[in-house]
């Protein structure tokens, strides 16, 4: 479960094509890094995966994205979003909310969930991002009082707690030391075992440490899309091995 | 010539902090004089009796002992007012501004907005005759009494009109303060929009909320010429929602208007009166914000 097949997609903000026919398949329990230049439309991709670029004003697209083999524009947002999580650039925890009712929150507004299955999911969640050490005793705080690296693990977990099967990550380490990284790229790592996960990455190395399928995109066109290892030592196209041989971008 | 250039800046920033520091003293001669002759005038009537007593009889000047009373009830009537409005006001204004920040970002919700914002400039005068034509005509198509035209509802309906537009605009702006990476992080997972807006949005944005509805009863507390054809005055305060209401306001216009010296000292402790309702409703809600604030953020 959770294999996505993006055909042929097209995407626009107002009159600004973002991405051009972009063909490709995110294979399922595996970790698939994006990377390329700014600007060249890896965060555009993953936001159509989970219908969040259409939330933009004015923003649209063209093609077809299917998960299991299933039209995701078909279906309801809101249950994709369940199936589909997500993790941004910069943390982003509720603010009003404590480390408990942040993790808890997805679970916890969709309703019809027992107190008791709550509390297990927020534990397993929170064990699962490698966070829950840290904060056991500190369940009732703020959830903008962790630190940086602590809060990014938060917004895993509370991804995490809705049991989804894909989870994208928009440069999740981006504003992160490397130590904060280092905790997180081990997480993503062993998150494969039962997810499929799409990272949109700046960071060739981190690709090449977390990811076993690269893609590479530039201006809005997807270049190469191979296993991580073919890519960066044999990539097919000049323009990839420019790019990993740090020529550009 | 280093050292002048240093010495010159000093002075210079010397200067600007002494202007500076001469408008906060200037802004502060018209409020402490304001209530220095409120208190002044209204020392007269300055007693327990001026809150239990009714209404005295006029006392004229040839009279050596006058009596004072009767603010108690007017102190009733604008709590009632104000509470009125405000259940009238604070809900709809909310939900306008939830509106426009959340849903007509742009085509209807930009004349909405504009709208609101002409409302905000409407005299309230002429908010006062018009709810006051709305509920005659009401009465006389019902074939009502035209006696009963005077009611504190109406007097209600006119101050809510004013509010409104306050709470409604702070109310959006407050909203609009929130990131869109909350409300992003919400949706993408998988929270309903509107869940999204009311439990993670608006609760985010309370403090700035519950501002804007303490300006919108600032506003209207004082506010005497809507109610002149409205709420009208009653010598009781607040009878029903039906009954004519008094209120500070009104009050102070009607007494200060006779040339009876004790009520024109009552009149002015009324106004000391009226000052003090809002100082003290603006302290204590800035402590219950200040609560509000910090429980959300958690301390911070």
């Amino acid at each position: 479960m959770g294999r996505f097949v993006v055909d042929h997609l097209n995407a626009f903000y107002k009159d600004k094509q973002a991405l051009y026919d972009v063909s490709l398949e995110f294979p399922e329990k595996t970790v698939t890094a994006i990377i390329g230049p700014s600007g060249c439309g890896k965060s555009t991709l993953i936001r159509c995966l989970n219908r969040l670029h259409e939330v933009t004003p004015r923003a649209r697209h063209s093609g077809t994205i299917s998960l299991d083999g299933r039209e995701i524009h078909e279906m309801d947002a809101v249950r994709l979003r369940r199936r589909v999580g997500m993790v941004f650039q910069k943390p982003n925890p509720f603010p009003t909310m404590t480390v408990y009712e942040n993790v808890a929150a997805g679970l916890k507004l969709e309703g019809g969930h027992p107190k008791n299955e709550i509390d297990q999911e927020v534990y397993r969640s929170l064990k699962q991002a490698a966070l829950w050490e840290e904060v056991k005793s500190n369940l009732d705080g703020p959830g903008v009082g962790l630190s940086g690296g602590q809060q990014q693990r938060l917004c895993i977990a509370r991804a995490l707690a809705v049991s989804p099967e894909v989870l994208l990550m928009d440069e999740p380490c981006s504003a992160l030391d490397p130590i904060a990284t280092a905790k997180i790229e081990d997480l993503i790592f062993d998150l494969r075992k039962n997810y499929t996960v799409v990272i949109v990455t700046h960071n060739m190395q981190q690709a090449a440490r977390v990811a076993e399928y690269t893609a590479f995109m530039y201006m809005g066109k997807l270049v190469e899309f191979d296993l991580t290892e073919k890519l960066f030592e044999s990539p097919k196209e000049k323009l990839t091995e420019s790019y990993i041989t740090g020529r550009f971008g | 010539m280093a050292f002048d250039r240093v010495a010159r800046r000093r002075w210079k920033s010397h200067l600007f902090a002494g202007l500076t520091l001469l408008c906060v003293v200037a802004a502060l001669i018209p409020l402490t004089s304001i209530v220095w002759t409120a208190f002044d005038r209204g020392a007269p009537a300055l007693s327990v009796g001026f809150f239990t007593q009714p209404l005295p009889a006029p006392c004229g000047s040839a009279q050596t002992h006058c009596s004072y009373g009767g603010v108690g009830p007017y102190i009733e009537g604008t709590l009632v007012l104000i509470a009125l409005s405000s259940l009238i006001a604070i809900p709809i204004g909310v939900l306008i501004g939830i509106y426009l920040s959340e849903y007509g970002r742009r085509g209807i919700g930009r004349v909405i907005s504009f709208f609101t914002d002409v409302l905000t400039g409407v005299p309230s005068i002429v908010v006062g005759i018009f709810v006051y034509t709305l509920t005659l005509d009401y009465i006389l198509k019902t074939g009502g009494n035209p006696e009963n035209v005077y009611s504190a509802l109406s007097g209600a309906t006119a101050l809510a009109i004013i509010m409104l537009p306050i709470v409604a605009r702070t109310t959006e702006e407050a909203l609009r303060a929130v990131p869109d990476s909350v409300r992003e992080a919400a949706l993408a997972l998988g929270i309903p929009k509107h869940r999204t807006t009311l439990r993670i949005v608006l609760t985010a944005a309370l403090p700035a909320v519950l501002t804007g509805a303490l300006l919108g009863v600032m506003r209207v507390g004082g506010e005497a010429a809507p109610l002149l054809f409205t709420a009208f005055n009653n010598p009781l305060g607040y009878t029903g929602v039906t009954q004519p209401a008094g209120a500070l306001p009104t009050m102070i216009y009607n007494l200060y208007q006779t040339p009876y010296a004790n009520w024109q000292a009552d009149a002015w402790a009324s106004a000391l009166v009226l000052v003090l309702i809002m100082v003290i409703l603006s302290v204590a809600s800035q402590i219950v914000f200040t609560r509000v604030r910090r429980r959300i953020s958690g301390g911070q």
